[in-house]
């Protein structure tokens, strides 16, 4: 039985330490170890991006990611996008388009329009459509969410 | 998933007496878009060897005598954020970009992609019409083999018990050449081909004749396959000589040898085979003339 592992990570901003086995993944990791549900399950093959986190500023599939190849890297989770004064403008956006039903998708798209918006100041209707493909979302059809990055976008850019 | 060890080690040699040392049943780790997505689904392995710790396989760099150096666990975003691979490959952004999502690029490799041996694998078909090599680590010392000699069947490649492939070599492109490669889905992203095709062309300094060109089709026959006769086809040949391209892309329907499935049946594959090379042909002119 292979031991565990000891694995130095950031998550968040803050220094954290923690032990896995080799065959957990980091999406495991957060939610059953570290307590960070936030992240959520959803195919666990890398299809429908409700796992989404940022390593090293890069959007990826949490269940795709081993927990020991965490060591040394920057990850952001959904729980590390607002700030300590209120919402990020994307959720804000989120609640006011209604871009959420059941809302089981939205921390990956969030975390994914994050992604975005960190590196393209005003991506056309076009680019977020795109990039947030590997996103899926059942309920919403996929306009209000749109429409809500585009006017996080807007808001953020003032 | 069963349990298993993990290693990462921190250079080739060390990646080698790994691989020695073990009993075979190992997993080389690169972006895991493939490998964690098959072990979710049964596959059973001792270790995970994790490649990304070995500088030589996620460098990503280019020098004019030597060409591109991708290494095989560099992440298709990087690939394509690269401004050389940008300015001087667009054949390589073209499959590096549409490999499933922004997610899976960010993870999945071209190294991966190759070792993966897909038979509907988008990179090789680009690889192959650059003329790019494939750089295999072993017990013995390092060995290059041929894009398209790489693959032996699906799922399967040349890699031997104990060699894990460390990079891909791109050549420095030739002036007065261009490079082109597109896939049939039946959506715009998200999708795995139906057919895929690469075509790479030289023309003369006039910019009116091909006297070299490199055609591979993708998702048509138990591996990626290095069309010869479309290549012969044009050589020599005037850039709008409608015969020649037709001949190429009859050259390419005859090379299919598909199979029928979800994504496709076999009359549509061999028919995607000649329309996608002749788009392929006719985009790599029109980035040749552009050079």
């Amino acid at each position: 039985m292979p031991g565990k592992v000891h694995v130095t990570t950031t998550i968040n901003g803050e220094s954290v330490e923690f032990l896995c086995e080799p065959r957990q993944t980091i999406l495991e990791v957060l939610r059953d170890q570290l307590d960070l549900t936030g992240t959520k399950e959803g195919c666990s093959n890398g299809n429908c991006g409700a796992c989404s986190i940022l390593v090293d500023g890069n959007v990826i599939d949490s269940c795709l990611m081993m927990g020991v190849e965490a060591e040394g890297q920057e990850i952001t989770t959904i729980e590390g996008v607002a700030s300590a004064d209120g919402l990020h403008p994307l959720q804000q956006k989120f609640l006011e388009h209604a871009a959420l039903q059941c809302g089981i998708c939205t921390p990956g798209f969030i975390v994914a329009a994050k992604a975005l918006l960190d590196q393209e100041s005003d991506p056309s209707e076009e680019r977020i459509r795109l990039y947030l493909a590997g996103n899926l979302c059942r309920c919403t059809g996929y306009d209000k969410i749109v429409r809500a990055v585009q006017d996080a976008a807007s808001e953020m850019a003032e | 998933m069963n349990a298993f060890d993990y290693e990462a080690p921190q250079s080739v040699d060390e990646a080698i007496s790994l691989l020695s040392a073990g009993n075979g049943n190992i997993g080389i780790l690169a972006g895991g878009t493939d490998l964690i997505a098959q072990l979710k689904e049964g596959r059973k392995i001792d270790l995970m060897l994790d490649l990304k710790q070995i500088p030589e396989a996620t460098a990503l760099s280019f020098d004019e005598d030597s060409g591109l150096s991708i290494g095989a666990a560099t992440s298709c975003s990087k690939i394509y954020s690269y401004d050389v691979v940008k300015n001087h490959y667009p054949a390589l952004v073209d499959c590096t970009s549409l490999i499933g999502s922004i997610q899976i690029q960010n993870r999945g490799s071209v190294g991966g992609n190759f070792c993966n041996a897909s038979p509907a694998a988008d990179t090789p078909p680009a690889v192959i019409v650059l003329g790019g090599t494939c750089r295999i680590a072993g017990p013995n010392g390092t060995r290059e083999v041929a894009a398209e000699d790489f693959f032996s069947g699906p799922g399967q490649s040349v890699l031997q018990s104990g060699e894990f492939l460390i990079s891909i070599q791109v050549p420095t492109p030739a002036a007065n050449s261009g490079a082109f490669f597109l896939r049939f889905i039946p959506r715009n992203e998200m999708d795995i081909a139906v057919a895929n095709a690469a075509a790479s062309v030289v023309l003369d300094s006039e910019k009116t004749t091909i006297q070299e060109a490199r055609v591979a089709i993708g998702a048509v026959a138990p591996t990626p396959l290095l069309v010869a006769d479309a290549g012969a086809a044009l050589a020599g040949k005037a850039v709008d000589d409608e015969d020649a391209i037709e001949a190429a892309c009859a050259a390419s329907r005859a090379a299919a040898r598909p199979i029928s499935d979800m994504r496709g049946t076999i009359e549509q594959r061999i028919h995607l085979s000649g329309v996608l090379t002749r788009r392929a042909i006719q985009g790599a002119i029109q980035r040749a003339k552009e050079s």
